[in-house]
């Protein structure tokens, strides 16, 4: 929606290789080149292990390529990325924190001062719809609440990237949907660029300005298609306009390819 | 039993959940009566059975003892004393030793677990000294304490703390080294350095497997007092255990047991309080119907 040329990430020519514990090398991407624009919401899809997940710690600075470089505003980034916020895909929400405790970690790590650091923390928790929760500890809380701790407790550190891998896999139909929509509405209000891992098509596309194919492991682009439905959208809604079908069934006919290598391979190191 | 209690007003639909929820309790609460009848009946059929076959000369007195003689030793030492002193004093010194090793041993096996667990470079230098040091039957350290540090309070001290340190050494290592790999990444992008990093996710992380071993460790602590007053000691329970050996006075030994197993029952639920105010976060077990 706000997106606009200027350059917030880029990966450039990326490797990633793994030793696996007997020894060989894994390569979990191969020549990955990927530019991702300021203020633009960008998905990425992919066959399961095609490292997607990967792809997000590189951009985190949680990992390091093998070879290639990631670009941040045109800077070669050592180290953690100072600028991102990240959702991840399992609970990754402290448990011995409750829920206000949670989401004011990350100013307080951060050395904001204590009052103005919980002031934030109570607004942010009232933003993602937990106000009443702020006593409650994860294990209380319902798995559509947890994700909304872990967004609170991300976005409170007013990110400029936002990396989120596959945020909502982990919950119901309905809860994703009302999930999906309320990300929506908070990016809407947010300048955040954000990075969306998810293997489910659908999603990507009712959500993104633009989608990234994933070829089958080791990784590397297969395409890039530009999402040209029009915002504000209903993500329960937007799935029925021709627009979305057509633009499914063209980027489907290029990941159904990858997927299918992917399972082959699959099948064959099974048998 | 069901179809008695619903007869009467089979038209309250809405009474139908309390009626239910009301009879789950009182079934409930005939459960607990049954079970903890049961649980007496155990005690007096077990030392009953003692009592009968010691004074029938089934067993031998002389040898087994028997409850009222046991009963009657107790009530000797809570009245006048024992051989070493009023009873109190053996307990208290028994209970400074166990109270003393085990929060040294507990403070050095954390402080080792978490900085091991923190660190693969030392933990890669110390393993095979650790495990060789854990493959020594400990209780035989007792004996070369004693010759070091004399009868007193020190060589039970030192004794308790070896023995707890290994438990809780190897728990904070194990929860140290168990800490999801997802809260550190997150802890660290949310900006956490690697000193709050400790704190604030290692540690807490780490404290359920370190809680964990402290009912063991405490049990330890323990054992780790009596016996070095068995190997040699001028006060403490475990001297009366050995005293009472000597005098081949098996009802000494008995008393003295008994002595020790509400103490450390105390103990235990001491430890069990402690642990359910530092670790408040955790989901509550399910209630286990017999507890």
């Amino acid at each position: 929606m706000q997106s606009n040329d200027t350059e917030a990430i880029e990966l450039r020519s990326v490797f990633k290789r793994f030793r696996t514990p007997n020894g060989q090398t894994y390569t979990a991407l191969r020549d990955l080149n990927l530019t991702i624009y300021s203020g633009e919401f960008l998905a990425i899809v992919g066959p399961t292990g095609s490292g997607k997940s990967t792809t997000l710690s590189l951009l985190a600075g949680l990992e390091m390529p093998s070879a290639g470089e990631v670009r941040v505003r045109g800077e070669p980034l050592h180290g953690l990325n100072p600028h991102v916020g990240y959702v991840f895909q399992t609970d990754a929400v402290f448990p011995w924190k409750n829920v206000l405790q949670n989401v004011v970690a990350g100013p307080l790590f951060r050395g904001v001062a204590k009052p103005t650091a919980l002031e934030r923390a109570r607004s942010w928790i009232q933003r993602v719809g937990l106000a009443g929760f702020e006593d409650y500890y994860p294990h209380q809380l319902s798995g559509g609440m947890r994700k909304r701790v872990a967004l609170a407790q991300t976005l409170i550190n007013q990110p400029e990237i936002l990396l989120m891998d596959e945020p909502f896999s982990a919950l119901d139909v309905q809860t994703r949907t009302l999930m999906e929509d309320e990300l929506l509405a908070l990016w809407s209000t947010l300048s955040a660029t954000t990075v969306f891992v998810t293997h489910d098509l659908e999603e990507a596309i009712a959500l993104a300005d633009r989608v990234c194919v994933l070829t089958a492991g080791p990784a590397t682009v297969r395409g890039i298609y530009a999402i040209d439905l029009p915002r504000p959208r209903h993500v329960a809604e937007v799935r029925f306009e021709p627009r979305f079908v057509e633009l499914y069934r063209e980027i489907w006919e290029d990941l159904r390819a990858e997927v299918m290598i992917s399972y082959e391979r699959a099948k064959q190191r099974a048998a | 039993m069901n179809a008695l209690n619903n007869a009467p007003r089979e038209d309250a639909r809405e009474e139908t959940g309390n009626a239910e929820l009301a009879r789950a309790s009182a079934q409930w609460r005939r459960h607990r009566i049954v079970v903890n009848l049961l649980r007496a009946l155990v005690t007096i059929v077990i030392l009953g059975g003692w009592e009968f076959a010691s004074r029938t000369n089934i067993i031998d007195p002389f040898f087994f003892g028997q409850p009222s003689d046991v009963a009657a030793q107790i009530w000797t030492w809570v009245v006048k004393g024992t051989a070493q002193g009023p009873l109190w004093e053996q307990i208290a010194v028994t209970l400074e030793e166990t109270v003393l090793g085990f929060l040294i041993g507990v403070v050095f096996g954390i402080i080792f677990g978490v900085a091991l667990g923190r660190n693969q470079f030392l933990a890669d230098v110390f393993s095979p000294y650790i495990k060789a040091a854990n493959s020594i039957p400990r209780v035989v350290l007792g004996s070369i304490f004693i010759i070091w540090l004399g009868l007193g309070l020190p060589s039970k001290v030192a004794l308790a703390v070896v023995l707890v340190f290994f438990v809780v050494f190897f728990n904070a290592f194990q929860g140290v080294r168990e800490v999801d790999r997802n809260l550190i990444a997150n802890a660290r992008i949310l900006g956490a350095s690697s000193r709050q990093l400790s704190t604030e996710v290692i540690l807490p992380s780490a404290l359920t497997w370190i809680i964990a071993s402290l009912h063991t460790s405490f049990g330890f602590a323990l054992v780790g007092a009596i016996v070095g007053e068995y190997l040699g000691a001028v006060q403490g329970i475990g001297l009366m255990i050995a005293t009472a050996q000597g005098t081949f006075n098996p009802n000494g030994v008995f008393a003295a047991m008994f002595i020790l197993a509400v103490v450390a029952l105390i103990a235990e639920s001491l430890v069990t309080f402690i642990e359910n105010r530092l670790i408040t976060w955790r989901p509550q077990p399910v209630s286990d119907m017999a507890f």
